[in-house]
């Protein structure tokens, strides 16, 4: 499994395990400076965590950081009911995307599988104070009592942070949203379900453009579904998207107003030796991220994390293995469904390292310059607050060291499909199933 | 260390072509008579595994939709494998050989649930009986039982509600129906209907207009056809799942719908023996599930 020993030179510390509720967490994001970081749930609420940014005094380390504490948290979605078809729809938070900061209030885009918002986070710390005709509670006074007029002041209080929903995008969408993507041009987003995406103006709610849709005239002919879309990050008018049978597709739009035809065409040649019914699930995409740089392009499917150069569509140009020794297990896994998990990945600020999840609240990462990978272990039980996260290991044959897992001891509940990478340093957030693990790689200013 | 502690028959080590995933032998229409009995044992569950996992769709929610289209494509494959070795051509003769085209039932039926009494008594792990209705629910129940020399029997129930009744039309193997068409706009469902073999198409549409009137006629329907077996104890969900012996004549793509002769431990010719007498409970109970899931439906739809 090309495992190697943990380096000396990163000393990942364990900050703190914050516990959101009881839910499961089903979507994690940093905004574009970190401060902030958004987890959804299963319930259909957000809790937004803030950094600290206080220097704690002394005893601090070079590089210190702070941690992230709660800052709000609100219920975005409501469980809802389709009349039509009789079905429900989940309340569950998809995705979580930030906008570009723009003033001093924060805007997020949080989807379910049909509707997508827009909050406002905004703080207050004044209020006005000194009313005419209003008593500090509200009450209104009594007209005679008022002998004089004075004009309120506003007067600083406890902060307070608000959270409005501003849009409400409905209706768009007839099957189930898997991704939503903000556009570089700070105007316009993209969602995408399973056979459709559309792309929106963040100021209009009644209107969407239809760009793609893979759907057959006749529903029976489908074998094809769209997994995962994603914008450019520089440039706005190109975006991929992932299919079902291990297919990327770039499209421009400037090549037509609906983007069916794709641009390039990413695809791995299938190995006809390793050919088996599993094949093409284990080739489905789950997810898909534009490294920051914009060359390159991350994906996730069942077995492996492949990178790919857009100049390159004939095949990745890298593959890391996440847990190989599933292949001779496909068989169970996809009795237990587990086949059909999605997981995700995402890249660090250099692009140099990129990482992804697995089970037994397992997750890896692997170094694109030396291409070795290190497995660490998202578990409470197992790590205390700022201690050192030791490299774990899955058993595959050859000499058995201590703490080795067996691939039968594997506990296949405990998945890790949800993390991000802070966008300018080593800090990164897991989400394993209802709790949220937040680690730094913290510079010993010792060792300095 | 998996979820459901499931047995498997293929779980010998060193020899899974098909629980390996990687080794599956590559086929050629010689070849394939002389693919191992194993392979083709594997790949028979296989096939019924995807089978019922297109069947579970739980619909309070509306299902994942590239979940059923990767399962699809994989029964679609399995189906194409066994076609081109011959299998399919040899499960499909047996069938008819077996069968008398009007007891086929099949399709829709939908309200008679014929669960409890009918699905678990079968040879447990046999009625491939899907869900049962738990409030709210659709679930589509599909009785499969057959054998060599008795009529194969397939009937599909689906508890239809006008808002249902377009999906509920069964698409054969796979509630391609509900499970996938969820805007499904009344039009595809009866071009689907249509292109359902013509031993389905007839009671299916029927059936789908009204069912309450169906009721009477499906009772006749499922009193002919269906083996009801003795009574036994509620299946342990894990037992149902493992289908092995899921009769395969609802695995045809095109909702044609094909039997096989079962070669499994377990024997419906004896269950059917005890066939007559149940029919009739079978009917009233049907009743009583119908009045049962009118009455929810009223609910949801009344709130």
């Amino acid at each position: 499994m090309g495992e190697d020993a943990e380096s000396q030179k990163i000393n990942h510390t364990f900050l703190r395990d914050y516990v959101t509720e009881a839910d499961v967490i089903s979507t994690v994001e940093f905004n574009q400076t970190g401060d902030l970081l958004a987890t959804g749930d299963k319930g259909g609420r957000v809790v937004i965590f803030q950094r600290e940014t206080e220097s704690k005094g002394e005893s601090e380390e070079a590089g210190d950081s702070g941690e992230y504490n709660v800052y709000s948290t609100f219920q975005s979605h409501e469980p809802d009911f389709d009349y039509l078809k009789s079905l429900e729809i989940e309340e569950k938070i998809n995705k979580i995307r930030w906008l570009p900061q723009q003033n001093a209030a924060h805007f997020l885009l949080s989807t379910n599988d049909k509707t997508i918002k827009l909050w406002k986070v905004s703080e207050r710390d004044k209020r006005p104070e000194g009313y005419n005709l209003k008593d500090e509670e509200g009450r209104l006074k009594d007209i005679s009592t008022i002998t004089s007029l004075k004009v309120p002041v506003l007067k600083p209080t406890d902060l307070m942070v608000e959270v409005r929903p501003r849009r409400v995008f409905a209706n768009g969408h007839t099957y189930h949203i898997n991704s939503i993507s903000v556009n570089s041009d700070g105007a316009t987003y993209l969602s995408a379900d399973d056979l459709r995406i559309n792309m929106w103006h963040l100021d209009i709610t009644d209107r969407s453009f239809n760009i793609v849709d893979i759907k057959p005239a006749n529903m029976e002919d489908l074998t094809e579904v769209i997994t995962a879309a994603e914008f450019h990050p520089q440039h706005c008018h190109l975006f991929v998207y992932s299919s079902s049978k291990g297919t990327l597709r770039l499209c421009d739009m400037r090549a037509s107003a609906l983007c069916d035809r794709h641009t390039k065409l990413f695809e791995e040649p299938e190995d006809p030796g390793s050919r088996s019914f599993f094949s093409e699930i284990i080739s489905s995409v789950s997810d898909v991220k534009f490294s920051h740089s914009g060359r390159y392009l991350l994906t996730r499917d069942y077995l492996t994390a492949k990178v790919w150069d857009l100049h390159m569509d004939k095949g990745p140009v890298e593959t890391y293995q996440v847990h190989e020794y599933l292949r001779s297990k496909l068989c169970a896994l996809y009795e237990n469904d587990c086949i059909f998990d999605k997981f995700e990945c995402v890249w660090n600020s250099s692009d140099s390292v990129i990482m992804t999840g697995a089970y037994n609240s397992f997750f890896r990462m692997f170094d694109r310059e030396t291409g070795r990978g290190v497995t660490l272990e998202a578990w409470r039980e197992s790590s205390k607050p700022r201690a050192v996260l030791r490299t774990r290991r899955v058993y595959t044959g050859g000499k058995r060291r201590r703490g080795d897992v067996g691939v039968d001891s594997l506990d296949f509940t405990k998945k890790i499909l949800h993390m991000a990478w802070h966008p300018s340093e080593n800090i990164i957030a897991i989400a394993a199933t209802n709790n949220l693990y937040i680690f730094q790689d913290r510079v010993n200013a010792e060792g300095q | 260390m998996f979820l459901k502690g499931i047995k498997r028959k293929f779980s010998e080590p060193g020899e899974e072509p098909v629980s390996s995933g990687e080794q599956a032998p590559a086929t050629s229409p010689a070849a394939s008579r002389t693919l191992s009995s194993s392979y083709s044992l594997q790949r028979q569950s296989l096939l019924d595994m995807s089978l019922i996992k297109l069947q579970l769709c739980h619909m309070l929610v509306e299902p994942n939709l590239c979940r059923s289209v990767l399962i699809a494509n994989t029964v679609r494959q399995i189906q194409e494998e066994m076609t081109q070795d011959g299998t399919w051509q040899m499960m499909t003769q047996a069938l008819a050989a077996a069968q008398c085209p009007a007891d086929r039932l099949v399709a829709t039926e939908v309200l008679c649930r014929q669960t409890d009494a009918a699905t678990q008594a079968g040879q447990s792990p046999k009625p491939v009986s899907v869900v049962g209705l738990e409030e709210g629910y659709h679930s589509e129940e599909v009785v499969m039982e057959s054998d060599v020399e008795t009529e194969a029997i397939m009937s599909t129930l689906s508890p239809a509600s006008p808002q249902m009744s377009s999906a509920s039309y069964l698409a054969g193997p796979f509630g391609m129906g509900p499970c996938w068409d969820e805007e499904e706009e009344d039009g595809d469902c009866e071009e689907d209907e249509e292109e359902d073999s013509e031993d389905c198409v007839s009671e299916g549409e029927e059936a789908d207009e009204d069912h309450l009137s169906a009721d009477s006629r499906t009772g006749e329907k499922v009193f002919g056809t269906f083996e009801i077996k003795h009574p036994v104890p509620p299946p342990d969900p894990g037992l149902e799942e493992l289908f092995s012996d899921v009769d395969p004549s609802y695995y045809d793509l095109d909702t044609v719908l094909t039997g096989t002769p079962k070669m499994g431990p377990y024997d419906l010719l004896e269950s059917l023996s005890s066939h007559g007498p149940t029919a009739l409970s079978s009917s009233s109970s049907c009743r009583s599930d119908l009045n049962e899931l009118d009455h929810i439906m009223e609910i949801i739809v009344g709130s």
